[in-house]
């Protein structure tokens, strides 16, 4: 051992640590000396710290003096073994996961640094999907020091037979950007891996690095085995002294919208903000709003600012070009999507705008800090609400973020469709017992509450579909052999896993190529060949193309394309000289408003003083609300009715975000159409719902024909709920999440295969024939649960309508109230949502019709 | 308006004089023959796929029978045409259920029943009951499983689907596809996907985009034109 001087404190980091230190100006922070001290103690710990408290190193100090102080312990010749039972004197000492591959790579080159600069002897290497085969198996039978991955990719590992071999020296785990890995089922992919390396090297420690979240407590238990029937949580380092941030509301001077995302009329002002600051990132919230934002400052860009975009659909060449410039400081702004949420910090961002709903408090602080090239430095944000509703959403939002209040979800139960695809690979791996399995899959913590039930269901549906109809046994994929192992039962199985690993299941997603030459008038049919080629813009949607006919406009890449032809899976478009799209595509937040943000939005409407802090528009607005109608309480549900033109509405104002709204509206349709109120759509926002039809409601109700009680009475949530699941295109989507990710049918085939679209598999007819033959099936089951939490956020509802009993306000209205304007806006400009399919198709067939009798089309 | 003249339980469908009734559950009726006619069954798809590691539900051919027998039970009809592919692969029919082998008869009782031969079950054999035929003509009408475009013809094989789309929003169902000469049937068994109708396919059949689409909805049948469909 070298000796060592004593300092503040003593020996937690060697000397050569400390002059390195010192030789950059810096000196260890607070955190990242607690973090070695965990080490030191050999516990797990969990770090939280805000974006440039040097989280990242904090996490490999440990690794970094541990593998620098082994050298001199250990002055022997490296034993390198092929073998799988030989102990190793080093090997793999540390698994670094995040859950981008590009921020891996980014950590790889930043690590370089002080090994350099320290001449530690380090190997550091990379492993994601783009990784060269040789190198993948160079690194499996040579691992470096320290192998750097996704979640995915550790899979993988694991899934091999000398994964053993691989992991029996690691000493350590860095989970990076955990708040964000733990909120989706790559989480639960991750924490099964995670339970496996707990019993292929005991010893190994670790370290989770996560921005700011509610229970850190309960996140801890992600780093620790969990024992049978009890919850044990890694110790929490929390990282102070971050400047508080400054977040204000952009005071337009123009006049605030009624409704829409676009925030056009604050255009000017943002482009303003982005030419007063060194680099700015403008957040929005989709991809469409992107593109229209980033085109419409384009317009106005008579500075020629060099402004860029970024979002997830754009080619992965496209983003790194942004990025790289972004890291040189030569963008004056970015617009972005939850795309740059996540990743490496972008050194000199000093101002982040984020335009429309900022969806919940934590969200919003990790945008925020983005802007963070200095812990020390406060961050800079104003945010633009593009609607009235937003000004709302955005006002408790800045009071959430000077409270540091947070509301990240809870952590997550494991869902069965990963357990099922971690279970193969496990067979894959090694022949297991199920008993041995259950013990360790429970020691995850999303899976400590696993019942044996669930666990041998999935097991039977991995072995041969788990049908009740026993006649797949000889199909099985995997098998109990004498000794009572489940085995793979042929080599093919384990290539199709290996193929399909993973659990980010995107919508298909079709190549967007732009024709060149201009706008060509298509030709004739829609599979008819065309010139191949043209530039690649990135990717889109399989759906929203569906939804298009030739000739249609949409904004994509930055411009305004003319949607030509579909040949496999290339869409093709031309450029198109029109202004505005046909299309517009908004589709709506992924993320819905969070909990806590709408119930302080509730409570700054309750709460006619707090009024004050908003802009005086707004409060004119509210104002004029509680003149004419009835501003909803804290704990109220106000539903107001109301003639307009030749239909009656009813609408309601839960604030649940529009994802529970929109099953709301489904279900009580259904009821509607029950009680003879005849209705005919819905459509839906983050706040409120509004319901239209032919019969007069509020007339109904005051003849005690329709009795709200009733109508919102939670008891929709039972055989209601059940018979719209059965045709729900939603929940269609959500059941074709879990049967690929299950592994029951794949999307990526070896070459042998036909090509992808002749094999691809409905799943819908799965859906319709399973439901009906098998209810309680174990993928059933899995998107039911998703379905709680998912697309139908059928929990929030749940909740909703438990709170609200017995507290409905009706207002009876000659007509439309100001706060219900924002939602009766979007009637026309939302897609309606309904499965009306016989509505849409008649509406085609009529057309027939008056074709038929010479008609002319009269409407627009 | 309502556009009730075509969006109806069962769709009207024309060929070379005849008149039949496009069923909404896929099949078609020929009541003064009360002939009923369905297409495309594919019967024991899902251990076909069982069988290349695939563990679909094995469900499909319950539900295919299940909701042959109703619509059977609501025609009564005197002859029921299988017309092709009523059995995934050469092996399916011996992959049957004898449950469902049991119910197979039960709907055969009493009836005649044509097995048209299509190119997934190019040979069955005669213990599946009814009788085996490459074409069937009666009348001005003949059954053959691969549409080859001659006048009178009601054929399979394509597994028409229509698409429709407005404002953005599309639906995607199985249709008839019709031209008053000739007619291409949509596969009725339950794991059956569809092949849409402005494929080049059906270019080859009608030759035209003037053929219409009777498209099956959810509750209701639906005349739409070819061209209106993208």
């Amino acid at each position: 051992m070298p000796p060592r001087k004593p300092v503040a404190k003593p020996d937690l980091l060697p000397d050569h640590f400390l002059r390195w230190f010192a030789m950059r100006g810096w000196s260890p922070r607070e955190h990242q000396l607690a973090l070695l001290q965990k080490a030191r103690d050999d516990r797990s710990a969990l770090l939280i710290a805000p974006t440039g408290a040097g989280k990242t190193l904090a996490g490999f100090l440990p690794t970094l003096a541990e593998l620098s102080g082994a050298q001199g312990e250990q002055s022997g010749s490296k034993v390198i073994s092929t073998g799988r039972s030989v102990q190793r004197g080093q090997g793999l000492h540390t698994l670094y996961i995040s859950p981008l591959k590009a921020l891996a790579v980014d950590i790889a080159r930043n690590l370089e640094t002080p090994i350099a600069d320290m001449l530690l002897p380090i190997k550091i290497e990379t492993r994601t999907g783009d990784t060269p085969v040789s190198r993948r198996a160079r690194q499996r039978r040579y691992p470096p020091d320290i192998l750097l991955t996704t979640p995915e990719q550790l899979a993988l590992l694991l899934s091999s037979d000398d994964a053993p071999y691989l992991f029996s020296s690691l000493k350590r785990v860095v989970l990076d950007e955990l708040h964000a890995l733990v909120t989706s089922k790559r989480g639960d992919l991750l924490s099964l891996g995670l339970a496996r390396l707990w019993k292929l090297a005991p010893d190994m420690r670790v370290i989770g690095l996560s921005a700011t979240v509610a229970e850190p407590e309960s996140l801890a238990r992600f780093l620790v085995p969990q024992p049978v029937g009890e919850s044990v949580s890694a110790d929490i380092v929390v990282a102070g002294g971050a400047a508080e941030p400054v977040v204000e509301m952009l005071d337009t001077k123009e006049r605030l919208p009624w409704a829409g995302h676009s925030a056009r009329h604050a255009l000017g002002e943002i482009y303003d903000l982005i030419k007063a600051n060194k680099t700015t990132l403008v957040f929005v919230n989709t991809r469409s709003q992107a593109e229209m934002l980033f085109q419409d400052l384009w317009r106005m860009n008579d500075d020629g600012l060099a402004i860029a975009l970024h979002h997830g659909s754009l080619d992965v060449a496209q983003r790194r070009k942004v990025e790289d410039a972004m890291s040189a400081g030569k963008l004056r702004g970015v617009v972005c999507t939850s795309s740059l949420d996540l990743g490496v910090d972008w050194g000199d961002v000093d101002l982040v705008v984020n335009v429309g709903a900022p969806k919940g408090a934590s969200r919003l602080m990790q945008r925020i800090g983005r802007a963070n090239h200095r812990i020390d430095e406060a961050s800079r944000a104003v945010l633009v609400p593009a609607n009235r509703f937003e000004v709302l959403e955005c006002r408790v939002a800045i009071d959430a973020v000077a409270e540091n209040a947070q509301d990240t979800p809870p952590l997550r139960t494991g869902s069965l469709d990963v357990l099922a695809q971690h279970v193969l690979g496990c067979a894959c791996g090694a022949p297991f017992r199920a008993d041995d399995l259950y013990d360790e899959v429970r020691s995850a913590a999303p899976y400590a509450e696993l019942s044996r039930v669930d666990f041998d269901d999935t097991v039977e549906f991995v072995a041969s579909g788990g049908y009740a109809l026993k006649i797949y046994e000889r199909f099985a994929r995997i098998k109990q052999d004498a000794s009572g192992k489940w085995r793979v039962t042929n080599p093919k199985v384990r290539q199709m896993y290996r193929m399909n690993v993973g659990t980010i299941v995107e919508d298909t997603m079709l190549k967007v190529r732009l024709l060149r030459g201009g706008s060509g008038k298509s030709k004739k049919g829609v599979t008819g060949a065309l010139a191949r080629g043209g530039r690649m813009l990135g990717q889109i949607e399989e759906y929203f193309i569906e939804g298009l006919v030739v000739g249609d406009t949409f904004v994509f890449g930055g411009e305004v394309v003319c949607y030509e032809s579909l040949v496999e899976d290339q869409v093709y478009v031309s450029r198109a000289h029109d202004k505005d799209a046909k299309v517009p595509s908004y589709m709506g937040g992924k993320f819905p408003l969070s909990t806590y943000l709408a119930e302080r939005v509730r409570k700054l409407l309750d709460d006619e003083r707090a009024w004050k802090g908003l802009p005086d528009q707004v409060r004119e607005w509210l104002s004029l609300q509680a003149h004419v109608s009835h501003v909803p309480g804290t704990r109220e549900l106000m539903v107001e009715t109301f003639p307009r033109a030749d239909k009656h509405y009813l609408v309601c104002y839960p604030f649940e975000g529009r994802l529970a709204h929109q099953t709301l509206g489904m279900l009580l349709t259904r009821r509607l159409e029950r009680a003879r109120a005849r209705p005919l759509g819905f459509v839906a926002n983050e706040y409120a719902l509004a319901i239209w039809g032919l019969g007069d409601m509020s007339h109904m109700i005051r003849q005690g024909r329709l009795d709200l009680a009733a109508l919102f009475d939670p008891d929709m949530l039972g055989d209601d709920l059940e018979a719209w699941l059965a045709e729900s295109a939603l929940m269609k989507r959500t059941f074709r999440t879990c049967a690929v990710i299950s592994g029951l049918i794949h999307t990526r085939f070896t070459g042998e295969e036909k090509s992808r679209r002749q094999v691809l598999f409905s799943t819908d007819l799965i859906y319709d024939v399973l439901r009906k033959h098998q209810p309680d099936h174990v993928l059933l089951r899995a998107a039911r649960a998703d379905a709680a939490t998912g697309l139908l956020d059928i929990r929030r509802l749940s909740d909703m309508l438990t709170r609200i009993q017995g507290r409905i306000i009706h207002r009876e209205l000659d007509r439309v109230s100001p706060l219900a304007v924002p939602v009766m806006l979007e009637i026309g400009r939302e897609a309606v949502y309904g499965e009306a399919s016989d509505e849409l198709l008649a509406e085609a067939a009529e057309e027939l019709v008056k074709e038929a009798a010479g008609f002319e089309e009269t409407e627009s | 308006m309502q556009a009730e003249i075509v969006t109806a339980d069962m769709s009207t469908v024309s060929i070379a004089g005849v008149t039949l009734a496009a069923d909404l559950s896929g099949a078609l009726y020929w009541e003064e023959q009360k002939l009923l006619v369905v297409s495309d069954l594919h019967l024991e798809k899902g251990s076909s796929y069982a069988n290349r590691g695939v563990l679909l539900p094995p469900y499909d051919t319950i539900a295919t029978l299940g909701r042959l027998g109703a619509v059977i039970a609501r025609h009564d009809p005197r002859t029921v045409i299988a017309l092709g592919d009523s059995f995934h692969d050469r092996d399916a029919h011996e992959r049957l259920s004898p449950a469902n082998r049991d119910l197979l008869a039960a709907l055969q009782m009493r009836r005649d029943w044509i097995w048209i031969s299509g190119n997934h079950d190019p040979a069955l054999p005669p213990e599946l009951g009814g009788t085996v035929a490459e074409e069937v003509a009666i009348g001005p009408i003949t059954f053959r499983h691969e549409p080859t475009g001659a006048a009178g013809e009601i054929a399979g094989h394509l597994h028409p689907k229509a698409r429709v789309s407005t404002r953005g929003r599309a639906v995607e169902r199985r249709c008839f596809a019709s031209d008053g000469t000739r007619a291409v049937m949509p596969a009725f068994g339950a794991y059956t996907g569809g092949l849409n109708i402005r494929d080049a396919a059906f270019a080859r059949i009608f030759q035209t985009l003037g053929f219409v689409a009777h498209v099956l909805g959810d509750r209701r049948m639906h005349a739409i034109a070819a061209s209106r469909c993208c």
